[in-house]
């Protein structure tokens, strides 16, 4: 995902989801859901304070949705769209992201425990339903999202000011009732208290305070008075229970009277398409109850997740599968490198002012290769959905929950407003379940309606179906012609990157794309965390049959495997060490700074330059994105002749740290996925088909080949950004920069299991 | 076709086809979800239960072979052992998706009733076989130790 968006973009992009709806909705409310008034309000920085400003409206509006669960008696106070607290004195949090494991739904509920001074022990959280007026994600405009590691960034100050709103109505309720001055009250841990002894717990005063008007103009904390955010141990996560008794309900648990469970023949090779299909056998097969051509292909519905497997198997489908019979990624890959000797789309040009480059010394050509990669969340993709009584209603971990609405209520032909959709925690993601064509859950909505709403539905994708679907990281090959001057210093640049553009022909493609050249399919080579002189950099978008899409960092998760072994290599030729070289490189300003800093600290930490063990080297690697700065040092050896990862010391600036131990979890968790992706991660295709389907083949790291990872969290007074992804980019090139130092040949062919030095 | 299975001490009948997945018969007719489906191949461990005792991937074992046998699932642990080993993981907030972590404390659980002091070779060994994407490891394997160290000096009692 993109970072953030301007209000123009924002403007652009809720454009273009509406118009994803069909015309027959277009008859229907718009102001309900998709309101271009109220839209231009809530843009941008303002959009904190006038979104909020309209809370109160919120309140009504999510009172009666149909999906919000029904208020205990008496009702909780209500202060806004994200905070109740009911008689008991439980605050539950309503959460407008998804939870894939990356816990924002722990950071969320501290931001508002945080300044509502609320006993930990007492929070619960919830998730939100799809409404893009309250629950949008703020860098995005009018849309509800997770992606782009934006969710405790884009949430700070709005579940901040949601907390400390409910605290303020307390307190005006407690100074009320006790004829104090409401600055003399006291809150800490779900308790009110004032000096001449009175005391009354949250849920005391919770009615009184639902009386009260909302204030305006509400005072946040100044962070030394932080309580949760920040601090260490103060939040544990609130999922760990129920993820380690089995009680946590995903989407594959979803018990409804009388659901179904449905598995579909979906198309062999990309583009396939049904001739034509035989259903005599497979509804044979007990359990079975409907065969039905559905648009992604053939739908087998039954009883359970066995019988309908058995009937898929007997099932008679024939695919027309010319639309990619011809393509190989072997032969898509040989195409890839003769487009890198062709000029591209220009997406670096040296500046018009510049001096003429200076001759170089010495020059250093290389051609990095990156195949498809799948997402393969534990999970496999789900979804299901209940058309009753003129309603449809989806259970699912929706990602991107506006255009999952949007084109969920497409299929059924319903009116945005008849649609409800339940977010569900999911079983990972990593980019998987944001779609632009909402995949699984436009598949659920379509079989239940091929089966006429007579039951609900669960379209369960199987682990086959789930790697073979597409939705890759794209293939990528990077050329670069780098040189240094006869001072060893950085004289030179060439790029040239071919790869499929993951937003073309998107609803979001209008504005990642400009001048033919993807900003996603460039970032972290341009723009650059290093000041490049004489950069040219070309750019070629092809298209394939597969569907491209974001994996967990985007474009950095090719670009800065490219830029910082690019880097070694060059300060090996000036013979400079890595991260003098680099520190010399960096952008000034703030940028630069903080990138350097995490360098910096990750070789002090790390003990860059100290004497090892034999047989094991250093490798180190820096690379900014989504707003978070990352440094990683790799400890590596070769026993046996294959690579050991040993350790992995990482550094990372990401603003003010709402969650210390959270953000410790991604950035190991960073690096085990990262290093999964650099030894194995390949899905090859060949007569259209994907290969590798299943874990046995598509390999996964496993536990006795995890490094030790050791996490430094920067102190810092900038506003959080995502931990999520960046944790990810900066671990293939160290460890490849620690090989590089033990000696063995650059492999500029990923994954490593390619060329024989990982365990296959 | 009845089998008569035993699923965490009680005793239940199932009725259908002897060859469906134990998988299948615990989630969907018995309706304990805690254990998951990730592969149907035996590749990635989600669906581990233990069959007197040992951990088995549930997604490949057809339930016809499951006669007579003590099967454990996740909502069933309750020996001293796997308390210990589930507040483990609770201390550590090892859990990231935690889609895989039923059947990683499966394993985990297995291997320490097994041996108590379980080395890091032993957490290799017994939990090679469970895969997870979010990449816990470093976790799984320090709220083991943690589990055994709390086992050995009586605090997880």
């Amino acid at each position: 995902m993109i970072h953030a968006l301007d209000p123009t973009q924002q403007a652009l992009l809720a454009r273009a989801i509406a118009a994803q709806r069909s015309d027959h909705d277009s008859d229907h409310d718009h102001g309900a859901t998709f309101s271009r008034r109220d839209f231009l309000r809530s843009s941008g920085a303002a959009g904190l304070v006038l979104g909020f400003a309209c809370l109160p409206a919120c309140r009504a509006l999510t009172g009666s949705a149909v999906n919000s669960p029904a208020p205990p008696v008496p009702a909780p106070f209500r202060p806004n769209a994200f905070v109740r607290v009911a008689p008991d004195s439980i605050v539950t949090i309503v959460c407008k992201h998804l939870e894939m494991g990356q816990g924002n739904t722990t950071g969320l509920a501290t931001l508002v425990a945080d300044e509502l001074d609320a006993d930990w022990s007492l929070v619960r959280t919830e998730y939100a339903p799809s409404d893009p007026k309250v629950y949008n994600n703020v860098f995005y405009g009018e849309m509800q999202i997770t992606g782009g590691s934006t969710s405790i960034a884009n949430s700070f100050m709005q579940m901040r000011l949601a907390g400390a709103t409910a605290r303020a109505m307390l307190v005006a309720a407690a100074a009320n009732a006790w004829q104090v001055p409401a600055a003399e009250i006291n809150t800490a841990n779900s308790v009110l208290t004032h000096a001449s002894g009175k005391r009354a717990t949250y849920g005391e005063m919770a009615a009184a305070a639902g009386r009260l008007p909302v204030p305006k103009d509400v005072a946040l904390k100044q962070p030394q008075r932080f309580t949760l955010i920040g601090k260490q141990k103060a939040t544990p996560r609130v999922d760990s229970l129920s993820k380690c008794n089995g009680s946590a309900i995903y989407t594959i648990d979803v018990k409804l009277p009388g659901l179904l469970t449905a598995v579909a023949a979906f198309p062999p090779s990309f583009g396939a398409r049904v001739i034509s299909f035989d259903p005599a056998e497979a509804i044979r097969v007990p359990g079975v109850t409907d065969v039905v051509r559905v648009p992604e292909g053939v739908a087998v519905v039954g009883t359970g997740t066995w019988a309908v497997l058995k009937g898929r198997r007997a099932l008679k489908v024939s695919w027309d599968e010319s639309t990619s019979a011809s393509l190989n990624s072997d032969a898509v890959l040989a195409q890839y490198r003769a487009q890198t000797q062709q000029p591209g789309a220009p997406f670096a040009r040296p500046a018009e002012n510049m001096p003429a480059p200076a001759p170089l010394a010495k020059t250093i050509e290389a051609l990095y290769e990156f195949p498809f990669l799948a997402h393969a969340a534990m999970e496999p993709m789900n979804c299901v959905a209940w058309l009753h009584d003129g309603l449809l209603e989806t259970w699912s971990g929706h990602q991107f929950t506006s255009l999952d609405h949007t084109l969920a209520a497409r299929a059924a032909n319903l009116p945005m407003d008849k649609v409800r959709l339940h977010t569900l925690m999911s079983g990972g993601s990593f980019g998987r379940r944001a779609n632009f064509v909402s995949d699984y859950t436009v598949a659920a909505v379509n079989v239940a309606v091929a089966i006429k709403g007579r039951a609900p539905v669960r379209l369960q994708f199987m682990r086959e179906d789930d790697t073979g679907a597409g939705m890759y990281r794209p293939m990528y090959v990077h050329a670069i012609k780098a040189g240094l001057d006869a001072s060893g210093k950085l004289a030179g640049w060439q790029h040239t990157i071919v790869g499929q553009s993951i937003f073309a022909g998107t609803v979001l493609g209008s504005y990642t794309i400009k001048d033919g050249v993807d900003a996603m399919s460039v970032e972290g080579v341009f723009p650059s965390q290093y000041e490049i002189p004489q950069m040219r950099g070309d750019l070629h978008s092809p298209t394939l049959p597969v569907p491209p899409l974001w994996w967990r960092s985007v474009g950095n998760s090719h670009s800065a495997f490219v830029m910082e072994t690019m880097m070694d290599e060059l300060a090996a030729a000036a013979g400079k060490d890595p991260v003098a070289f680099r520190l010399a490189l960096f952008a000034k300003g703030e940028k630069g700074e903080r990138v350097a800093g995490v360098l910096k600290l990750v070789a002090e930490k790390g003990g860059w330059g100290a004497p090892l063990r034999s047989g094991v080297a250093q490798g180190i690697a820096v690379h900014e994105c989504f707003g978070t700065f990352v440094a990683q040092l790799a400890e590596v050896s070769m026993p046996d002749g294959k690579v050991k990862v040993h350790r992995v010391v990482c550094a990372v600036d990401c603003g003010v740290p709402v969650n210390p131990d959270v953000i410790r979890a991604q950035m190991e968790g960073g690096v085990g996925f990262a290093l999964s992706a650099l030894y194995y991660g390949e899905i090859e295709i060949k007569a259209g088909r994907a290969v590798q389907r299943n874990f046995d083949r598509y390999k996964a790291l496993r536990i006795n080949e995890m490094p030790n990872v050791e996490v430094h969290i920067v102190a810092s007074n900038h506003p959080p950004t995502g931990v999520g992804e960046p944790g990810v980019p900066p671990l293939a090139p160290a460890v490849a920069n620690a090989l590089a130092r033990l000696g063995i040949p650059r492999v500029r062919r990923l994954p490593l299991a390619r060329a024989g030095l990982v365990e296959s | 076709m009845s089998i008569t299975l035993n699923v965490n001490a009680t005793s239940r009948e199932f009725y259908g086809d002897p060859d469906t997945p134990l998988l299948w018969v615990i989630r969907e007719q018995l309706g304990l979800t805690g254990t998951k489906y990730g592969c149907g191949i035996a590749q990635c461990g989600a669906c581990t239960v233990h069959v007197d005792g040992v951990p088995l991937r549930s997604c490949s074992a057809p339930v016809a072979a499951m006669t007579g046998r003590a099967i454990t699932t996740i909502e069933g642990l309750a020996s001293r052992v796997a308390k210990a080993v589930q507040k483990a993981w609770v201390d550590l907030d090892v859990v990231q998706c935690g889609y895989c972590q039923s059947g990683q404390i499966m394993s985990a659980v297995a291997l320490l009733e097994k041996m108590p002091q379980a080395s890091d070779e032993d957490i290799d060994h017994a939990l090679a076989g469970n895969i997870c994407r979010c990449a816990t490891y470093q976790r799984i394997r320090a709220a083991i130790h943690v589990a055994s160290e709390r086992l050995a000096s009586k605090e997880g009692a």
